[in-house]
């Protein structure tokens, strides 16, 4: 943990150096989810409600899902670019370090211009959760709490497939991006929107629902059990596939040489 | 400037054969047309669904048909990898920042062309790859989700002269990135504004018609309606009888407004352009 702190002082501190391109990317990750904020609510303006879900409703599964994505990009942003670390052979530098691989990937990089997404999720945040019609009571802040950790673990358990996928490949592979920017793209809608098969999909297979849909519909008072509020926490289960993954994906590689 | 330069024939034939040499490379990379081919299709099918979500709330809100809406869909996805803003070439941007430009500008030919025929022959070659199996597997899904037939012989002619003219303008508002980066050296950033403005004042994100009113109205007469907003309206009737012909004549003066700012902004970039490196 240690280790990992005295990186990211590096990583702040490099990116520090050059700060007009920082503030500018910052700019761009903000504008760039501003227009996907602004096509929500083209849309929640004309139709007034998806499937009985009013607007604030919708913003609030909007800012969980944005804020989940934003932190996992910022600190596994090693893991999104791993093609490029294995094709350009610094994988090899990772493994003769007596550290274990994945704290190392962890350590290779860090977006801090991230910060521009999670600044616009937590100003939607700041709209949303006073006029989402929330009746906000501890159980539910503590569920909002636990729905966007567990956002950031399951993103995180993404980006790790993403890079086991590598080892074998050398290449991303650009299908990943429906999970990764799809699910941030299509999470921003109440997941039971996309019918009852996308539904079942994304709580069994990929497990967005549970980090989104069912803790946000207790949230609305829409629950029919008081444990959907607990479904975020099964989402760590989602861990175990990508770590298995990424334990055999690793046995698998061979260097580029290069 | 010298005699390859001579008669205007050859000057256009240099940039044909660059395109061909180009396009036919581009078109070796088959594993990767696939993953793009799934993935678009995984896209547009969540995407249809959220409007479907929408046509299920509230139909007489809907602007224009849910066919036209679907179609609309699916020829975004289809034809992606040419009406997207964000794909660049990355070599380009590595050669304005990294120095090797130097070599591009000892070639005899006009540096704005040339970049131009690498840009167009890259998507046209990802989009040959792509387009057919996103629509065909899109007209396997049920009526009105899927993909249709284009309305009429109007609307399928005019999609396509008003397809490769939006292609044509899309090139022409990439460029715009390259000659940024002379300026500022560091082209994340203004990459990431000037494609987040692009892609949603094009319709991308959430096709134009449903935009409020005003906004709509302003936006037709921008370049970012004459990209890909255009012909993906054609082809289902949304934009019709005449309408196709002034759409057509709006692509065309963008596209030459587009190309003369974008030639004099590089002479402009040139001249006072450091080559970088050594």
């Amino acid at each position: 943990m240690k280790l990992y702190l005295h990186y990211l002082s590096i990583h702040l501190r490099a990116q520090m150096q050059y700060k007009t391109s920082f503030l500018l990317t910052v700019l761009g990750q903000f504008v760039g989810s501003f227009t996907f904020l602004l096509s929500i609510l083209f849309l929640m303006n004309r139709f007034h409600t998806i499937r009985g879900f009013t607007t604030a409703q919708v913003l609030l599964c909007f800012g969980v899902v944005l804020m989940a994505f934003s932190i996992a990009e910022c600190f596994f942003r090693g893991f999104d670019s791993f093609a490029g670390t294995i094709s350009g052979g610094q994988f090899d530098r990772i493994l003769v370090r007596p550290r274990s691989e994945v704290l190392l990937t962890l350590c290779s990089k860090a977006e801090l211009s991230r910060i521009g997404r999670f600044a616009q999720a937590a100003l939607v945040f700041a709209y949303a959760i006073p006029s989402s019609g929330v009746h906000w009571t501890w159980d539910k802040i503590l569920t909002l709490i636990f729905m966007v950790v567990s956002g950031v673990a399951l993103f995180s358990g993404l980006f790790v497939i993403y890079a086991a996928i590598c080892f074998f490949t050398t290449e991303g592979l650009e299908f990943m991006n429906i999970f990764t920017d799809g699910g941030r793209e299509f999470g921003s809608y109440p997941i039971a929107v996309y019918g009852e098969r996308v539904l079942k999909f994304f709580t069994f297979v990929v497990p967005l629902a549970l980090v989104q849909y069912y803790p946000f519909l207790y949230l609305v008072d829409q629950a029919e059990h008081r444990w959907y509020a607990l479904t975020p926490l099964a989402a760590w289960l989602f861990l175990i596939p990508c770590a298995i993954l990424w334990k055999v994906g690793l046995r698998h590689y061979k260097s580029t040489g290069s | 400037m010298n005699a390859v330069n001579a008669s205007p024939v050859s000057g256009i034939r240099k940039y044909a054969t660059y395109f061909r040499i180009r396009f036919t490379s581009g078109l070796q990379y088959r594993a990767a047309a696939a993953a793009g081919v799934a993935t678009q299709f995984a896209w547009g099918f969540l995407t249809v669904l959220l409007y479907k979500a929408f046509w299920e709330a509230d139909p007489a809100s809907f602007p224009m048909g849910i066919a036209q809406v679907t179609s609309y869909l699916w020829l975004r996805q289809a034809f992606l990898a040419m009406f997207n803003s964000w794909t660049v070439d990355n070599t380009i941007l590595s050669d304005i920042t990294g120095g090797n430009i130097a070599y591009e500008l000892i070639r005899p030919m006009n540096l704005y062309a040339l970049w131009y025929t690498k840009n167009i022959s890259m998507r046209a070659a990802n989009v040959t790859l792509r387009f057919l199996p996103v629509l065909i597997v899109a007209s396997l899904v049920p009526a009105p989700y899927g993909m249709g037939l284009p309305a009429d012989v109007p609307a399928a002619l005019g999609f396509v002269l008003t397809m490769i003219l939006g292609a044509l303008v899309t090139c022409a508002m990439v460029m715009f990135i390259y000659i940024f980066t002379f300026f500022t050296m560091q082209p994340m950033g203004v990459r990431m504004v000037f494609n987040a403005v692009t892609e949603f004042c094009s319709g991308d994100l959430v096709p134009l018609p449903f935009f409020p009113p005003a906004l709509a109205a302003f936006l037709e007469y921008t370049p970012f309606a004459s990209m890909a907003n255009v012909p993906f309206r054609i082809y289902s009737g949304h934009i019709a009888g005449w309408d196709i012909l002034r759409c057509a004549g709006l692509q065309l003066f963008w596209l030459a407004v587009l190309v003369f700012l974008g030639c004099l902004m590089m002479k402009k970039a040139l001249k006072r352009a450091v080559i970088q490196g050594g």
